[in-house]
């Protein structure tokens, strides 16, 4: 029979391997390098989302040199696979590993418990684990400084918004800019369009071009590609960068770009777990901390413009200036944060509302 | 709407329908031949990432363009000689093309990831791009209009010319044509290789004109509307570019109504307007008075080996 | 000199065999070739891709959970090509199947008991065979292909359930991601093998699987699927409705598709997130016809595909071989599985006169 054959073949070639070979691809754990895994949900070469945190990786690289051994598996879909690949890393070696993205949460969880003594990274999220810790940035402060500039440089008093998924990050992400832009120009009205993908570099294009056509003047976007800065540059308007600086996409264009910057934590993580330092922990860091970073300002970027974008981003850093201090009302009229009032780290995941000025 | 805005909307449209009509159409010709190549979202990467590379290294585009082209059809041939030469499956042999393809232009992508390129140059349509409001329709780059020629052409090929009817006679009844003197496997690998061309040139219109850059998966799925758009057209040339429109143009009508804020439905429902519709005009022209006629080639998927 | 082909007059029942074998081990070389011409340590490349993931029983269980879907939708597949109908949207019934079933599972999520699975079970097999009934509705009354409509439902399904997962759905504790509640355990299939993930849905897939192929040789149903797929008219001339066929078709194999996915969410997932699937639904097409559209022969292709998945991630863990490489190499051993073929229906034999051939 056919399936007995070739299984047959495929084991009598696992036992060849396994007498010839097996030495060479299992390390033993306790000698050589220290090892890390990295799981991505995107390509590396996506210029997004991905490619930042694999540029964390080679940070810790040039970091630690020898020290260390890093490994990662790119493009994991969020179901099933990712829990077999996390097992594979940490069976493979792997004394710490980073899963980068929320649906590999459960899955890490669950692969954690098996491997107490392996360290897991949870990049966004919200369960940990005595061996399961969770970081984030806090993208938002990034958004109310875009928002600052865009409540001067925003001629049309419209801003186009490329929206992915509506998950918490980007609701949020949605309601800091607008919060910022109207402090500046309380007639500013952002326009929310959806892609429902992370990643269709023509779609967002022509989401764009149909913000544009009606009214826009600059573009934001919450999805990873550059496609949105390219288009504006065509058009001649204002836009955001996302994940990295993208003013190579549009030299006139770009305003500035959130920055995801992971190089300084995963390479404190890395010596934490090497030192025995590591603990568990929920992080959530932004602007002051240096995971989230802002671009270099572009040409577009008015004096005015830049002052207040500055003065949100010191007024972040030094604790003076939160984003969504009250009075906030959603765009349905209902106050949703008092005056004076701030709402805390759970408050802000649950926002599934947008504030006054949004049309989503 | 204002007629302002109408017009944005076919602007916006003619791109978004240009890389799903080059491709269809290419598949169109390889379908009429009675080969089912299920790999145009594989060719369609290669394409766009040879093009993007020798844009980015040479500044021509041009060559640029050849190059897709090139690598288009160098894919097809791999699939052209597996299920012609040695008949393998169509079906499995397509979707292995696109598993290939999608992991070879990744490979040769590596080193291109974020690096911009100018876009196509527009040509404007002399006297008709003057025309006030919809003088902006006439001033696109090349391969837009090149793709309404390619409907002409095809469409003149297929009904008009020998070629056309050698063509679809190897389609239709491959024995009887192959028993007249006509070369059957080699006018086969000839539409297969046409086909990788055009999906080659639908990939390196996304790579360098729709937004110039290179990342992986970037087709995004438009291999496989472009294979539906096949069968949407009944395999008739004009009926593909009107169903690239279509598509195209009720995605670009749902993100245009997301932005209005006219419409307070969730999102995912208008996303699905543009599959949903397909299907209705394709059910309503199916049934009613303008049913068509047209079933798919008879030979359609069939290996053929010649009688000894 | 030129090389003749020759058909066989019956396909060479020892080449049926060993053709696959002789293609893995082609594949092999040349991937070995391909890694070591990339710059990748041949044999560490070669152990990762293709012995590591059969060395341990944790390897040889996941090659079980990932072959068990791609098994049972290309056996419901196989029974639909068989008679001509294409059916490509396995992906989307899938996907349906996931929803009707896990919806099952979030409307009791405070209930125990052993009836809830196979409730489960059952609604997602009717998932399944919902979203097929739309694409064979419209073929066998208005003549719409189902190629077109089963592909196009496929998006609908994904943006279903996004819509699901995105909004009424999402678990109310679980901090406004798109995510539902966790199944509890009477809403999720049991574990075969303790410490790893072999649940009892691989058992079922295999059970379905040659259920079908009792099916297909040995019932007059299965006859009937082979007449029509063999000649339309002839089936007519033998009083076999073609519509009959196309509904039967498409129903069972969006209920096994269905059954799939359900199983998806019971078991390995464990919930319902908007990413159920990687691909599994057009990766079984492939399957379907590795396996020569033969329920027996689409065992060990499954096997090989899932093979081919999971020794391209052990390659990207244990060498870090990127995974555009791993396309590359997956793509190529389904190339020479698929080529192999030939050499079953064909000989090759070398002549000194072209003269001969005629």
């Amino acid at each position: 029979m056919l399936h007995v054959d070739r299984r047959r073949l495929l084991l009598g070639a696992a036992a060849l391997g396994t007498t010839a070979l097996a030495g060479r691809i299992l390390p033993a754990r306790a000698a050589g390098p220290f090892q890390i895994g990295f799981l991505y949900v995107g390509p590396v070469g996506d210029f997004g989302w991905s490619y930042q945190h694999d540029k964390g990786r080679k940070a810790v690289e040039a970091k630690f040199g020898d020290q260390v051994k890093t490994s990662f598996v790119e493009s994991v879909a969020e179901g099933p696979d990712s829990e077999r690949v996390i097992r594979q890393l940490a069976s493979g070696g792997s004394q710490l590993i980073f899963s980068t993205s929320f649906g590999f949460m459960n899955s890490a969880l669950k692969v954690a418990k098996q491997f107490p003594a392996v360290k897991f990274e949870q990049a966004t999220g919200y369960k940990t684990a005595p061996n399961v810790a969770e970081y984030n940035g806090r993208f938002y402060e990034g958004r109310a400084v875009c928002g600052a500039i865009a409540g001067h440089v925003s001629k049309s008093g419209v801003i186009g918004y490329v929206g992915s998924f509506p998950i918490p990050e980007v609701v949020m992400g949605i309601n800091a800019f607008t919060l910022a832009a109207r402090k500046i120009n309380p007639a500013i009205k952002v326009k929310v369009i959806w892609v429902n993908s992370w990643f269709d570099p023509g779609k967002e294009a022509d989401a764009a071009k149909s913000l544009i056509d009606q009214g826009a003047d600059i573009i934001c976007t919450h999805t990873d590609s550059s496609a949105i800065v390219q288009t504006a540059e065509a058009r001649g308007v204002h836009a955001f960068g996302q994940d990295s600086d993208m003013k190579q996409f549009g030299p006139n264009a770009h305003l500035t770009a959130i920055v995801n910057h992971w190089d300084d934590y995963y390479i404190a993580r890395t010596k934490a777990a090497m030192d025995g330092s590591w603990k568990e922990q929920s992080v959530w860091e932004g602007l002051k901390d240096g995971i989230v970073e802002m671009a270099p300002y572009g040409p577009g970027v008015t004096d005015a413009a830049r002052a207040a974008a500055e003065a949100t981003r010191t007024g972040i850093i030094a604790g003076t200036l939160h984003p969504f201090t009250g009075p906030v009302k959603d765009n349905k009229g209902t106050v949703r944060i008092a005056a004076g009032a701030t709402p805390g780290d759970a408050d802000l995941f649950k926002q599934d509302w947008y504030v006054e000025g949004v049309q989503a | 709407m204002s007629a302002e805005m109408l017009v944005s909307l076919l602007l916006t449209t003619m791109t978004a329908a240009t890389p799903l009509l080059l491709a269809a159409l290419g598949e169109l010709v390889v379908e009429r031949a009675g080969v089912l190549n299920l790999g145009v979202e594989g060719m369609m990467l290669t394409g766009a990432v040879s093009g993007f590379a020798i844009m980015s290294l040479t500044g021509n585009p041009a060559l640029a363009i050849l190059t897709a082209v090139a690598a288009g059809a160098l894919l097809a041939a791999i699939f052209g000689f597996l299920v012609l030469s040695l008949m393998s499956n169509q079906v499995a042999t397509g979707l292995a093309l696109t598993i290939f393809g999608t992991g070879l232009s990744a490979l040769i992508g590596t080193g291109f990831t974020g690096r911009p390129v100018p876009g196509l140059a527009k040509l404007p349509v002399p006297v008709l791009s003057a025309i006030p409001l919809v003088g902006r329709l006439f001033d696109q780059d090349a391969l837009v209009y090149l793709a309404i020629v390619a409907v002409a052409a095809i469409a003149w090929f297929l009904k008009s010319t020998r070629g056309g009817l050698v063509l679809r006679a190897v389609g239709e009844a491959d024995l009887s044509a192959h028993s007249i003197g006509y070369p059957v496997l080699r006018i086969r690998f000839l539409a297969i290789l046409f086909g990788g061309a055009m999906a080659g040139l639908g990939g390196a219109y996304l790579s360098l004109a729709y937004t110039p850059m290179w990342v992986e998966n970037m087709t995004a799925g438009r291999g496989w509307i472009a294979l539906a758009i096949v069968v949407f057209a009944a395999w008739r040339p004009w009926r593909a570019a009107g169903g690239a429109y279509l598509f195209g143009g009720i995605t670009v009508l749902q993100l245009y109504l997301q932005g209005s804020g006219l419409l307070p439905i969730p999102p995912q429902l208008l996303s699905m307007l543009p599959y949903l519709g397909t299907i209705l005009v394709l059910t309503l022209i199916s049934s009613g008075p303008f049913r068509a006629r047209f079933s798919p080639p008879a030979c359609l998927g069939k290996p053929f080996r010649p009688p000894t | 000199m030129r090389i003749l082909v020759e058909p066989r007059r019956q396909p060479s029942r020892r080449l049926w065999t060993l053709t696959p074998i002789l293609a893995l081990v082609l594949t092999m070389a040349i991937a070995t070739a391909l890694f070591a011409a990339l710059g990748y340590d041949a044999a560490d490349s070669f152990m990762a891709f293709f012995v590591s993931p059969l060395t341990d029983l944790t390897g040889l269980t996941e090659l079980a959970v990932k072959g068990a879907p791609l098994l049972m939708i290309a056996a419901g597949l196989a029974m639909a090509f068989r008679a001509g109908v294409s059916n490509i949207g396995a992906e989307g019934q899938l996907i349906m199947g996931a929803v009707a079933g896990g919806g099952v599972a979030l409307a009791f999520w405070e209930q125990s008991g052993p009836w809830i699975l196979p409730l489960m079970a059952l609604a997602g097999i009717g998932g399944g065979m919902a979203w097929a009934a739309i694409p064979a509705f419209l073929r066998v009354r208005f003549a719409v292909s189902e190629i077109l409509t089963s592909l196009m439902l496929t998006y609908v399904a994904d943006l279903f359930l996004n819509l699901l997962v995105y909004g009424p759905w999402r678990d109310p504790d679980g901090m406004n991601f798109p995510q539902s509640r966790l199944f509890n355990d009477d809403e999720t299939l049991g574990i075969l093998v303790d410490g790893t993930r072999l649940h009892t849905g691989t058992l079922v897939a295999l059970v379905l699987a040659l259920a079908v192929w009792v099916v297909m040789t040995r019932s007059l149903l299965g006859f009937r699927i082979r007449t029509v797929g063999a000649s339309a008219a002839a089936a007519r001339y033998a009083g076999f409705g073609n519509d009959r066929v196309i509904w039967f078709t498409l129903l069972a194999s969006g209920g096994l598709a269905g059954l799939a996915g359900l199983f998806e969410v019971a078991g390995p997932i464990g919930q319902i997130i908007p990413q159920i699937t990687p691909g599994y639904g057009f990766t079984a097409i492939i399957v379907a016809f590795l396996g020569r559209l033969h329920p027996l022969g689409i065992v060990p292709a499954a096997l090989v595909v899932a093979l081919s998945y999971i020794g391209g991630e052990n390659a990207q863990v244990l060498v870090g071989l990127p995974k555009a490489v791993t396309g590359v190499v997956q793509g190529l051993l389904l190339f020479i599985l698929l080529a192999s073929d030939f050499l079953v229906r064909y000989r090759l034999r070398l002549a000194r006169r072209a003269g001969a051939a005629a």
